[in-house]
Formats: structure tokens, sequence, C-alpha cells
């Protein structure tokens, strides 16, 4: 493969430098050399047609489940990335819910070194905020840094003790990490396996409210303001953490927030609608329509930072049961871009905004490299065809796992080629090498 | 089939006619329970194993009592724990008890959904005995069929559920089949055992138990567990007997002289109802026990491939 690509013909949305609208992309040496509405080739230059497609900054999704070590059987790191490069994302952020969990250098090395050996996504660490994500002692957040860890995370197990949570925060500033947090007073969570309202009563199905994310995330917001700490809120899905967020920022606080696919498109009915299926549990769980709305209008007006997927593999063995014993997640790498494409075509979100969600909001709300096509930057890139229909059956994914609620949907929009660091990783379904 | 449907594991999907067929056919079994001999050979040849995840005797026995009057075989098969704790999946159990043979599968498990999970991996007909706080179908046709038997019809009555509502699968498959047969449904209990957006099931709501009861036709008083007090839905049995319980001075205050007290059973008696009320004038609890024989039978002779009309000769 030849150190220069250009990508001509198709429409370059980059919304850190305000580009939208056709242009050549030339990478070189594995940057980005030049964006322009020149054409024309250089000699040995690999030439990509981008005719009717789009031409992004490769995905950067800061929240992935990897699974390794200690549960391959669900996606090791190297199916992970290769399900993030098929789905356009260049970099992803792993959380450190391993077995072991990512509290020490040994795991953060680990990851670092499988990602290497697989050599196609940029692979970020996640480390844990507590020891063994217990809850009760710091987790050495020097060493996880120096080691490569970009954020801190207990992901999964809310931090419960406030006062664990605001030393967190001091402690973080050290070494500028931000902490991202699930959100759930475990107490309001009790048993619940759904969004409490008449559908979980309904399907005789134990609630949860929205107000269990809620109290939590306005606990983080004050604890932000005491501290000046970094708090990132891990997929936001109810209205009231929306508006909670909102204020936050207007007040100046330091505070970021991502949302999923699934908590920006599906409800509560949607579980009644499957019969309930576990590829539609998930924590938090799918909230109510009017939850819904008000993440997509907070995604729209920039409340929220980013859109992540919350990349959940798991195998039968833990999904084909009874709804209340079946786990938690579902996959999602290869499915957000045509899930929230769905959006734009019903002209709740702009294609610029979807885009930006996807690339420099999630790189500024971490401080990752990427995320733009600014000369200079990273070349990493996506290239989208936001017409292509297929059918997302099982047989497609990339993935180990296929735990999807689209699974047998038929889904718009799909990306034909990733690269990553100027090397063509995928491509039309296909790893590249 | 009853209707369009193959299996019966919940109210919700049944359709007013597809109520009015098994609620019918009852009927005739009824008085084939009534015969001295109580044996009629509609199912033999057939099998119904009853899969029971959690304790029941009376729903249990109802359901075998009612396949050997069919002169159906009938194989209970319990287990005390549920699939995370037991090793072996819901779906592998469901999946080899498939592998011999049955023609009808009852189930009962903790969890809401469970049923339908198993009809999704078998091929025979799968009847719900109760799945975790989502519906117990025969139990809700049998409250049907008893109000329908004693007050003549259910249109323009109206019923009053009284209890823990949340939990309840019985209030859950009452609220699904009563409005189609022209029934009007109150609800009523603390409102910590009032679960979220009921209303939008088609019934009222009160917190306020002579309300609810007043002028209704029939009174559905559900079970106080005991494992919800201090839960903390409620702060002592004392406090619910005093203000959700009937006694025989409500009864008599507040009740319609017709009106009919129902009961799922067990009776937590001295909470729900005192003991002058159970055994007293207004209570068809004990009717319940019999009809829901003849509803089973009526459900397992349709689903297990029997033929309505020849069921009517």
């Amino acid at each position: 493969m030849s150190d220069v690509i250009i990508i001509e013909g198709g429409r370059v949305i980059d919304p850190a430098t305000g580009t939208d609208g056709v242009r050549s992309v030339v990478l070189r040496d594995g940057k980005v050399a030049e964006v322009s509405e020149r054409t024309g080739t250089v000699s040995g230059a690999t030439l990509i047609d981008a005719r009717g497609r789009w031409v992004t900054p490769g995905f950067i999704d800061l929240h992935v489940h990897l699974r390794e070590p200690g549960q391959e059987y669900k996606e090791t790191v190297a199916t992970g990335a290769r399900a993030a490069v098929a789905g356009g994302f260049t970099s992803i952020v792993c959380m450190p819910n391993t077995k072991p969990v990512n509290d020490t250098l040994a795991v953060t090395e680990l990851i670092l070194a499988r990602a290497a050996a697989a050599g196609l996504a940029r692979v970020y660490p996640c480390g844990c905020i507590s020891k063994g994500s217990g809850g009760e002692e710091l987790a050495e957040y020097g060493e996880l840094a120096a080691g490569g860890c970009v954020a801190l995370s207990d992901d999964g197990k809310p931090v419960m003790s406030s006062s664990l949570m605001r030393r967190a925060l001091e402690y973080a500033l050290a070494f500028k990490l931000p902490l991202t947090v699930h959100e759930e007073d475990l107490a309001l969570v009790g048993k619940g396996v759904m969004h409490e309202g008449a559908t979980s009563t309904r399907l005789g199905l134990k609630g949860i409210p929205g107000q269990a994310e809620e109290v939590m995330v306005l606990r983080d917001i004050a604890l932000a303001e005491l501290t000046g700490g970094r708090v990132h809120i891990a997929h936001a899905s109810s209205a009231g953490t929306v508006r909670a967020v909102r204020e936050a920022k207007q007040r100046g606080l330091a505070v970021t927030a991502e949302v999923t696919p699934h908590h920006l498109t599906l409800t509560d009915e949607d579980v009644a609608a499957s019969r309930y299926s576990t590829d539609f549990k998930m924590s938090p769980p799918l909230r109510s329509a009017a939850d819904v709305a008000a993440c997509v209008a907070g995604l729209a007006d920039g409340t929220l930072d980013c859109i992540a997927t919350d990349h959940a593999p798991h195998s039968p063995v833990e999904k084909d049961l009874e709804f209340d014993a079946a786990l938690n997640g579902i996959v999602g790498l290869e499915t957000a871009f045509p899930v929230c494409l769905a959006l734009v075509q019903a002209g709740r979100l702009t294609a610029p905004r979807l885009i930006e969600a996807l690339t420099v909001g999630p790189a500024r709300a971490f401080g990752l490299p990427g995320g733009t096509l600014a000369p200079g930057s990273p070349a990493d890139v996506a290239i989208l065809d936001p017409t292509a229909a297929w059918l997302c059956s099982a047989d497609r994914f990339h993935s180990k796992s296929t735990n999807s609620p689209w699974k047998g949907r038929r889904l718009t929009g799909r990306c034909t080629h990733a690269i990553v660091g100027g090397r063509l990783v995928h491509q039309d379904g296909k790893e590249q090498r | 089939v009853i209707g369009r449907q193959k299996h019966c594991i919940a109210l919700e999907d049944f359709s007013r006619e597809e109520l009015l067929q098994v609620l019918d056919l009852a009927v005739s079994m009824k008085e084939v329970l009534r015969r001295p001999i109580k044996k009629v050979p509609s199912l033999r040849g057939k099998s119904v194993v009853n899969l029971f995840f959690e304790a029941s005797t009376r729903t249990r026995s109802s359901f075998e009592i009612a396949a050997k009057v069919l002169s159906a075989d009938a194989l209970n098969w319990t287990s005390a724990s549920s699939s995370v704790t037991k090793g072996e999946t819901l779906v592998d159990t469901a999946r080899n008890l498939e592998a011999m043979r049955p023609d009808v599968l009852v189930i009962r498990h903790s969890a809401s959904g469970a049923p339908g999970l198993v009809a999704e991996h078998v091929a025979c007909a799968v009847v719900s005995a109760g799945d975790g706080a989502h519906e117990h179908p025969s139990q809700g046709l049998l409250d049907c069929f008893t109000i329908r038997e004693k007050l003549g019809s259910l249109e323009g009555k109206t019923l009053a559920i009284v209890g823990d509502i949340s939990h309840s699968r019985v209030a859950r498959s009452d609220l699904h089949a009563f409005p189609k047969l022209g029934t009007r449904v109150r609800l009523c209990g603390p409102p910590t055992m009032i679960p979220a957006g009921v209303e939008q099931l088609g019934c009222t709501v009160t917190h306020d138990l002579r309300t609810a009861v007043e002028g209704a036709d029939a009174v559905v008083m559900l079970r106080i567990q005991h494992e919800r007090i201090g839960d903390p839905l409620i702060p002592t049995t004392r406090e619910y007997s005093r203000l959700w319980g009937l006694n025989a001075k409500k009864a008599r205050d507040w009740l319609k002289p017709s009106a009919l007290i129902l009961h799922p059973g067990p009776i937590n008696r001295g909470v729900e109802l005192s003991p002058d009320v159970a055994d007293g004038p207004h209570s068809v609890i004990l009717d319940q026990v019999q009809n829901g024989v003849a509803v089973r039978m009526a459900i397992l002779y349709l689903l297990a491939g029997g033929d309505p009309a020849e069921a009517k000769a």
C-alpha cells in the first residue's frame, strides 16, 4: 500500500473545521495532508472514488466493552476492534470491567498489546475509579495514566459512596483524567429490569424510574462543582439527566455527557413489542418516548456532547434466558451509524451535528487525538454510504456477539471504508490487512 | 386452539370472542364435574406436563385434576430453583420436556415472560399457570366464569380489585379480561402497591376502600404477602387490615347485598379478609376453586386438539 491515499468526489463533513461539501482529501504518511476542491492525483497514490458517499473523520466511541481479558468468548480486543472499524469507528475507549478489571498497569498493557497486534482501531483503555471496582479504595491513577489510560470508570457499578467519588474527582485532577460515570442509585434500581411506567406494569417486570439516574447525575454535578473535577456522564437516558447537564453547562461546570444510539431511538414500548426479547435489556434501560425526545433534543442542541455505543457483547449463555435473568447490554459498534442516521433522515438532527457527535465531540470530551480532518491530524477517516440499505442479520456482525435489537431489521447507511493512520483497514464489509 | 391462540399465555392477547369460547366451554366442563363418574375420554392418549418452578399446590392440583378428568396423562415436574441457580437453562429444560412429546406444557415461573420464552422453543401448546407479576390467565378466566355464573352476565357490572396490585399477576389478567366482557374495573390499595401507569390499562384507581367497594358487583381481595411488609410497601399488617382489609362491619355497611367476594387464595385470614367475611354470605371463594378445574379443562381441551363442536354435544 502506498503512503498516499486520495479520496475524491465525496461530501466531506468535518464539523471541527466547519467543512461540508464536495472535497478531495489527501492523506500522506499517516496524516491528513490536504482537504481541498482541487482534483488530480499523484503517481503511486491510492485513489478512492467517494462519489455519493460521505467522507468524515473516523468515529470515536468513548464507551465500548471489549471483554478481554477474561471473557474472550464474548469478544476480544481484536474482534471488538474489527467490529469498530466495520462501523466506521477508528478510535474506541474500552471500559475496565474485564476479568480481572483494569485497575492495574498489567491489564492496561495487555489490552494495548492486543490492540497493537490487531492493528485495526486505536484502542484507549479506561482504568478503574476504585480498586477492583469495589467502590471503596482509589485505584492507582498515576500508574494507569502513565500506562495509557485516558479516563477512569467503575462502569456498570455506580460509585455509591459520595465521599469516594469526591476523592476520586480530586485525585484524578493530578493526571487530568475525566471520570466517566454510570449513574444509577442502586437502592432505587432495586431488582428493576426495565424502565418504570405503564409498560413495565403491563409486562409485570420490575421498573427502574429515570430518577434513579437523575439523583446520581445531580450528585456528581454537585461534586464536580466542589472539586473542579471532570465528570463525564455515561449513557444519559432520562429527560431529567439532559436537563441537569444543560443547567450544569450553563453554570460553566466541566461536565460532559454521552448518549447511546439505542437511547436515541428505542423506547420501553419496544421491550413489549419484542415480547421480552433480552436484546432489549440494557442498563440504563430503554426509557419513555418523552425521555427519548429529550435525549434527541439534548444531542441536537449540544447539551449531550457525543454518541457512544456502550457496545456490550454477550453470548447466548447470558441472553437466551428469562428477561429477569439475562445480563444487561447490546452490541452497537456496527449499527450506530445507520441507527443514528435515521434521525437525520427524519429531520431531527443535521448531518454535520451527527458527525460532530461521532468525531470531534468525543475527542474533545476526553482530549483524544483525531476527530477532525484538519491538516496534520491523524489520517483516521470513515467513508460512509448514506443510502446503502442492508439487512442487519446475525451473520453480518464482525463482533463475536450478535445481541442486537436491530437484528432482523433493514437499516440504511453503511461504512464502506475505514482508514486508521493512513492505512485502509476496512472496506465493504471486509477487514483489510 | 382457542380462536387464533395456539397458547394460553396472556389474556392481553385474547379477544372477547376467545375469552367467551373458553368460558362457554367451561360450562359444559363443569357439568362433567358434577357427574358421579367424573371422567370423559376427550383427551385420551394426550399428555400434559405441569412444569412448576414456583411452589404451588392449588393451581398445580387444579391443572392435574383437569387433565385427568379429560383422560389425559398428567406429569408433574417441580423445580424449586430457577435457571440462575440450577445450571440448566429454562430453554434447555423445556426442550428436554418437549422431547418427551407432551401435547400441552403448563408452566409456572417466577420470571415474567418465561412461558413466552418456552413457547418460542417448543412445538406443543404452552399454558401459563402464572409468570412473575405478568399474568395468570386461567385465574383471570375462572374469575370471569365465577362472576358470570353467579350474576348471569358480566355486561355493565363493576369489579373492584383490592390489594397489592404491583406484584399481582391475577390483577393483570383480570384487567385484561373483564373490560373486554363489559365489566368496569376499579383498583384499590396503598399507593406503594399501585404500579406506575396502571390506569392506562383501562381502570380507575383509588386508595380508599369504601370508594372502591361501594356499589361494586364483585370484589377481588388479593393476598398480602408477608415479605412485602417493611419492604417497605406497608408498615404493618395491622394498619393494612384496618385500611384495606374487609371485615363484617365494612361488608355490611358498604357492600351491595348481592356483591360477591373473590380471592385467588391462599387467604391470609385476619389481614385482607376477616374470617367471618371469608366464610360469609358474599364469599364465592370455594366456587372459584371448583370453577378453576372447569376452566382449566376447557383450556386443555381446546389446546390439546379437542374439537369445540364435539365438546358442546
